[in-house]
């Protein structure tokens, strides 16, 4: 690790680095400055593989120094080839599948509150909070438990109650706001301006979005210290899209790895879709929207990073689609029927995009795309059950046959 | 036409320690005007070429004014304006 300042995304003017995010001067978001002139990256490879088996092998690119023994630390998730899926898609791209709902509160979250937890810490606060539309909630309350910390967590009223009871158990202060997410980060906002907490997407935002850069390093070197020609990720706030950009940046300028940058394609559902619809008229502001989807994790109106999302999709020549309720839900199937891997409604929303730039012929033969998967299916469980009925028998074979007719061999 | 017009912490040294301000207006964009009349250096902070900084948010009454008429959203007598960076969250 080697940090400076923060630094002003839209002004440049440097920041001391504590628990502030915006430019003084001109409300610009903050963000972590390192300084890697003098890293050699044949033994920042060598740290790494000697690292842990998670995010904190990367610490060199975090703005903190790893935790040996942190007992939630998230990352290594797994990343497989998914040719069934592709198969099932009409495409002869190669699929890959980085299951991040494989961390220890299932979903990319942990990676960024392990970060700001630890960050947290180091600067002396002893309460952390946080906005949240659910996985973040999750995250929080258990990554403060395991560090000791309180926690206040404030989160939509009507969320899925899968959400809020794996919150709760945890031992927080669940606080359900009667508002959609962007009532509660208002709320947090004015919060964090009188409490002396650390409300991780806020305060203490420019540490916690670095965490979602672990996301990209670890691409590079399950694919084999290769990058993806193309990536495939769920827009919410745009930190996740655009930090995983950051993350393949970082390591292309300090040559830990070469190539072509990828195509970065952005997933979000079509009742909050701020930023595909920026993207679609070629505007440089997202116009806030009041969200309406099954796909409450990404139901963000108002994305803080939106206009750098945008910015990215155009760069790298890709492009930021949305998909209705019912293509998420299918996502979700299709995803689960080819891979065995359940995900949660963003997950579908990634899934139908992917559908959509298979369908649009947009996949080149042999290219690699790596389809971020974010959070876990059980958490929102009512969004497939419409449709569902369990095919019941008695306890005997004549029932079994004559239900699902089939001859017993004898 | 009194409203009340609230300050994040970062911009009070433009408003000599001030959280709050009264200030006269119909519109928010009056009432901005009302505000800066009084603070000069907060004109530049918050807006840009008449505009509101893209990463502002001004709010009337907890309703964010991009979904009513922006600058030209009125204000009633007591309502609250709040400023605050729009950054956060996601």
């Amino acid at each position: 690790m080697s940090i400076s300042n923060l630094r002003c995304k839209e002004c440049s003017a440097e920041f001391e680095l504590d628990a502030s995010f915006y430019c003084t001067s001109c409300f610009g978001p903050l963000e972590v400055l390192y300084d890697h002139s003098d890293l050699k990256p044949d033994e920042a490879r060598r740290r790494i593989q000697a690292g842990s088996r998670g995010i904190w092998r990367y610490s060199d690119f975090l703005p903190i120094d790893g935790r040996a023994g942190d007992p939630l630390e998230p990352g290594m998730t797994p990343i497989i080839r998914a040719d069934r899926l592709a198969e099932r898609l009409g495409t002869e791209a190669e699929i890959y599948i980085k299951n991040d709902a494989a961390n220890p509160t299932h979903s990319f979250k942990d990676r960024v509150v392990a970060v700001a937890i630890a960050k947290a810490k180091e600067l002396g606060f002893e309460t952390v909070a946080c906005a949240s539309t659910g996985n973040l909630a999750n995250a929080v309350a258990a990554h403060a438990a395991a560090a000791g910390l309180e926690s206040y967590v404030f989160v939509p009223a009507n969320l899925e109650e899968q959400k809020l009871l794996a919150t709760d158990i945890y031992g927080t202060n669940l606080v359900g706001v009667n508002g959609n997410y962007d009532d509660v980060n208002r709320l947090c906002t004015q919060l964090a301006d009188q409490k002396p907490w650390a409300f991780v997407n806020v305060n203490l935002r420019p540490y916690y979005a670095e965490g979602s850069k672990t996301l990209a390093f670890e691409t590079v070197e399950q694919l084999g210290w290769e990058l993806p020609d193309r990536v495939v990720s769920p827009i919410a706030s745009g930190s996740l899209f655009t930090k995983i950009a950051r993350g393949f940046e970082e390591w292309l300028e300090v040559g830990l790895v070469g190539g072509e940058f990828p195509v970065f394609n952005g997933a979000q559902a079509e009742g909050c879709s701020p930023v595909a619809i920026a993207f679609a008229e070629g505007a440089k502001v997202c116009r806030p929207q009041r969200p309406d989807t099954i796909a409450k994790s990404l139901a963000i109106g108002d994305p803080a990073d939106g206009p750098y999302a945008v910015a990215q999709a155009k760069r790298t020549e890709g492009g930021i689609d949305a998909v209705s309720d019912d293509e998420i839900r299918a996502g979700i199937r299709l995803l689960a029927e080819t891979t065995g891997i359940f995900t949660e409604t963003a997950g579908g929303v990634t899934v139908g995009v992917l559908e959509k730039l298979a369908r649009r012929g947009e996949l080149s033969a042999g290219e690699k795309v790596v389809v971020y998967i974010t959070g876990e299916g059980l958490k929102t469980l009512d969004a497939n059950r419409d449709g569902f009925a369990l095919a019941e028998v008695d306890p005997d074979p004549a029932s079994f046959e004559s239900k699902f007719g089939q001859e017993v061999a004898v | 036409m009194a409203v009340t017009v609230k300050i994040p912490s970062q911009l009070r040294a433009a408003t000599g320690g001030q959280a709050e301000l009264e200030a006269d207006g119909t519109t928010v964009g009056e009432v901005l005007d009302a505000v800066f009349a009084e603070h000069e250096q907060l004109k530049e902070r918050i807006t840009d070429d008449g505009e509101v900084r893209r990463f502002v948010n001004v709010y009337v009454g907890g309703e964010d004014i991009r979904f009513g008429d922006g600058l030209g959203t009125g204000v009633e007598d007591g309502a609250e304006v709040t400023i605050l960076p729009a950054v956060a969250g996601g």
